[in-house]
């Protein structure tokens, strides 16, 4: 008798049902509301900035609250929604079900990640209070981290434990990989959102702890006033920075690369081709994994390092992009020739490809050293990595949503409102962020609530890019929404996808299987 | 929802299977592998968890390199020693305890938990006098006495609290771990066939212990 995992509540009851239960899918899904009520919130903080910017001079808020609306924007959405993001929700959701298997390796462990994440969350919102919302940028820069009156300390805080959610999800996910691929389920024969899924596990594990002891030692600073990054103890601020950044550069690749993932699985679906090149793709998910470990100081080249280290820096920037380029030829050589049909995720995956390679590009703009001194610190920066994290990560995580969807709730989406929302959104980010690019090149700084009347025209731009960007955003979410409930029962596999995913009913099983498959043929094989 | 009972039942994955097969238990939920793969995985966070706090050594150690070798002799390296002693022998009873309770002898593996967990209590006992020896000379961080003494010294400091404080409650955490399998195998829930709880206790113990065989040097023998 089938039974969909939505409504299989092993005899729990109201909240319970979610809150305890340790199946995959629905913890995957308790993340996905709980990630769409920070992302509320950081949009809403985003707007208020764009608003600010409409005009020079105070138009909303003055210095302070714009620096904690920025500082809070930041945190939220790093820490809360883009680190975590694909991994946490897509990727508990279909990893058991892409290697065949009936559940994560440590399903307690996995409930357990989401408590944490909701412990950091509260932590996050504390930091709201007392003393007022910290004001440090989400960077945490000593020695300004530790000498503001702001309450930035439960923001570290809850970034220090916000990141053991994330060590322990990736630790799940090699261990699930590692054991429970089904039989002749081969290293070679895994789906590639599951190898990015891979590649960001390692990432998970051994980087974020260097960023959670880098924050414990902020709080060291600030509570027994060690002197770790104070020069007023002999400690070294640069060392902060490099500390930060050992980690929050691979965080970059711990978003990007499950987004990565999520390109390859549509694009062959929708062209009706194998993916070109299954091995340069599963490679260089690697390589961008072990070399993104080593660019970290590319932030700082303005910092102050010696002359060989920028030079080594750039140099190895450089190299990190030579993979991401390869997965963007693999994606457009898949298309060449193929049966191609524009359904909504499609859309989405070839809008990354535009946005993702505007924001690549733009990096190394910023990779290079002589045009970094002229543009660091100023909007060219926001825009370059709004385009990356916020494109990359967002056109993949709505064109997931729009892919997977039926498989998820079993239901389908209206098509033509999710088109209308699809291109309301497009126009509105490059409107947002486009102009951005400009005024960082003129030589607006970021991280001011004013600015000089000469900036004025771009501004305008980008701020009414900001209401069209929202009001597809609403269109999107609304029919999404709409459709998770009263939408029409989607058909078997609508899209005619090759995984196994796709061969269980949906919305799947409690368990996934009711006997675990045998795989006989390789992956992305279209007859 | 009763309409899903007239979807088809989508094409069946699986070969039927034959007899002479042999049987794959993925439905078990036990998987000893698994569970070890990931306490080494585990271990590897906590290395680099450290490993931040030995480059914050290094550079800091580098730069203020006289000061931190008279720092250094403030130490007593008596009682590290003792305590390194400590550590190792406790770390050699939680390995034979996995190996007595493979040889089905719930006293003995019992007995060597106990050992290894007073032995933990005895190292801390050890670290607290320590502490509050150098607490009482005023050589804590924030402290007027230490400020005085100069940046490398408040540095040192600074890294002696805070690395050895981080490794005290590391060990107050694999304490909590060996616990539960010190209840476990009293209660008979923890046998011969089914010990990886005590093994992944006693893997996250030697991590404890190597991690003390970096600080001890780095603090006490440096001078």
């Amino acid at each position: 008798m089938y039974k969909s995992y939505l409504e299989e509540d092993m005899g729990r009851k109201g909240i319970f049902k979610w809150i305890l239960s340790t199946d995959h899918k629905r913890i995957a899904l308790l993340y996905l509301y709980s990630m769409m009520f920070w992302f509320t919130i950081g949009v809403v903080l985003g707007l208020l900035m764009k608003l600010e910017l409409i005009a020079p001079g105070k138009t909303l808020m003055g210095p302070q609250a714009y620096n904690a609306t920025f500082t809070v924007h930041g945190v939220i959405m790093i820490f809360l929604i883009v680190i975590p993001g694909l991994p946490a929700v897509f990727g508990n959701f279909l990893l058991p079900i892409q290697i065949g298997a009936r559940d994560v390796a440590f399903p307690r462990l996995n409930l357990f990640s989401w408590y944490i994440y909701v412990l950091g969350s509260i932590l996050v919102i504390i930091s709201l209070f007392g003393n007022g919302p910290p004001d440090t940028g989400w960077t945490f820069y000593a020695p300004y981290s530790f000498k503001t009156g702001t309450n930035m300390l439960p923001a570290a805080l809850g970034a220090f434990v916000l990141g053991f959610s994330s060590i322990l999800t990736g630790l799940n996910f090699i261990v699930t990989i590692h054991r429970m691929r089904a039989p002749g389920m081969t290293w070679m024969k895994m789906p590639l959102f599951t190898w990015t899924l891979y590649g960001t596990g390692w990432i998970q594990l051994l980087a974020t702890p260097i960023v959670g002891i880098t924050l414990l030692m902020v709080a060291g600073e600030r509570i027994f006033g060690i002197g770790f990054f104070d020069p007023a103890k002999g400690g070294d601020p640069l060392l902060y920075q490099h500390l930060f950044w050992i980690y929050s550069h691979p965080a970059v690749y711990i978003m990007i690369l499950p987004a990565m993932g999520v390109i390859s699985e549509i694009i062959p679906t929708f062209v009706r081709k194998t993916i070109f090149g299954y091995k340069a793709i599963v490679i260089s998910t690697l390589a961008i994994a072990f070399v993104g470990y080593f660019v970290w100081a590319h932030h700082m080249f303005t910092a102050g390092m010696s002359g060989t280290a920028l030079f080594t820096f750039s140099i190895l920037t450089f190299i990190v992009a030579i993979p991401s380029a390869i997965k963007v030829f693999n994606w457009i050589s898949t298309m060449h020739q193929g049966s191609i049909s524009t359904e909504i995720p499609f859309l989405w995956a070839t809008s990354f490809i535009f946005i993702f390679m505007i924001g690549g590009l733009t990096g190394l703009v910023l990779g290079s050293l002589a045009t970094d001194v002229h543009l660091h610190d100023t909007a060219f920066v926001v825009a370059h990595f709004h385009f990356i994290v916020f494109g990359g990560v967002g056109f993949a995580f709505f064109g997931a949503m729009h892919y997977w969807f039926p498989l998820i709730y079993g239901r389908m989406y209206d098509s033509s409102w999710a088109r209308t929302g699809w291109i309301v959104f497009f126009i509105g980010f490059v409107s947002l962020y486009g102009p951005m690019f400009y005024l960082g090149i003129k030589g607006m700084p970021r991280r001011y609530f004013d600015y000089l009347e000469e900036f004025h025209g771009p501004n305008i731009i980008s701020s009414f890019g900001a209401l069209v960007m929202i009001t597809g955003l609403v269109i999107i979410v609304t029919n999404l929404i709409k459709s998770a409930r009263n939408g029409p029962i989607a058909a078997h596999n609508p899209w005619g996808g090759t995984n196994l995913e796709w061969r269980i009913q949906a919305p799947p099983i409690l368990e996934n299987f009711d006997e675990i498959p045998v795989i006989d043929k390789a992956t992305y094989k279209f007859d | 929802m009763k309409f899903r009972s007239s979807i088809k039942q989508p094409i069946s994955l699986t070969k039927p299977r034959t007899m002479s097969e042999p049987t794959v238990h993925h439905n078990q939920h036990r998987d000893d592998l698994g569970s070890k793969l990931g306490m080494w995985l585990f271990i590897f966070t906590e290395l680099l968890l450290f490993g931040g706090l030995f480059i914050v050594y290094a550079v800091y150690r580098y730069k203020n390199s006289q000061a931190f070798h008279l720092a250094a002799q403030e130490l007593d390296v008596t009682i590290g020693t003792i305590n390194t002693v400590i550590l190792l022998i406790s770390s050699m009873t939680i390995a034979m305890s996995t190996t007595a309770i493979q040889k089905k002898d719930k006293r003995t593996t019992l007995l060597l938990i106990g050992t290894t967990l007073f032995l933990a209590v005895v190292f801390l006992v050890n670290k607290y006098f320590e502490w509050s020896g150098k607490i009482g000379h005023g050589l804590f961080p924030g402290s007027l006495v230490l400020e005085d003494l100069g940046q490398g010294d408040v540095l040192f400091f600074g890294l002696y609290f805070f690395m050895t404080g981080l490794h005290a409650l590391h060990i107050i955490v694999g304490m909590v771990l060996l616990g539960f399998g010190f209840v476990r195998v009293w209660k008979d829930r923890l046998t011969f066939d089914n010990f990886q709880l005590l093994e992944n206790g006693g893997l996250y113990w030697h991590l404890v212990d190597i991690i003390w065989i970096f600080l001890f040097p780095l603090f006490y023998l440096i001078t």
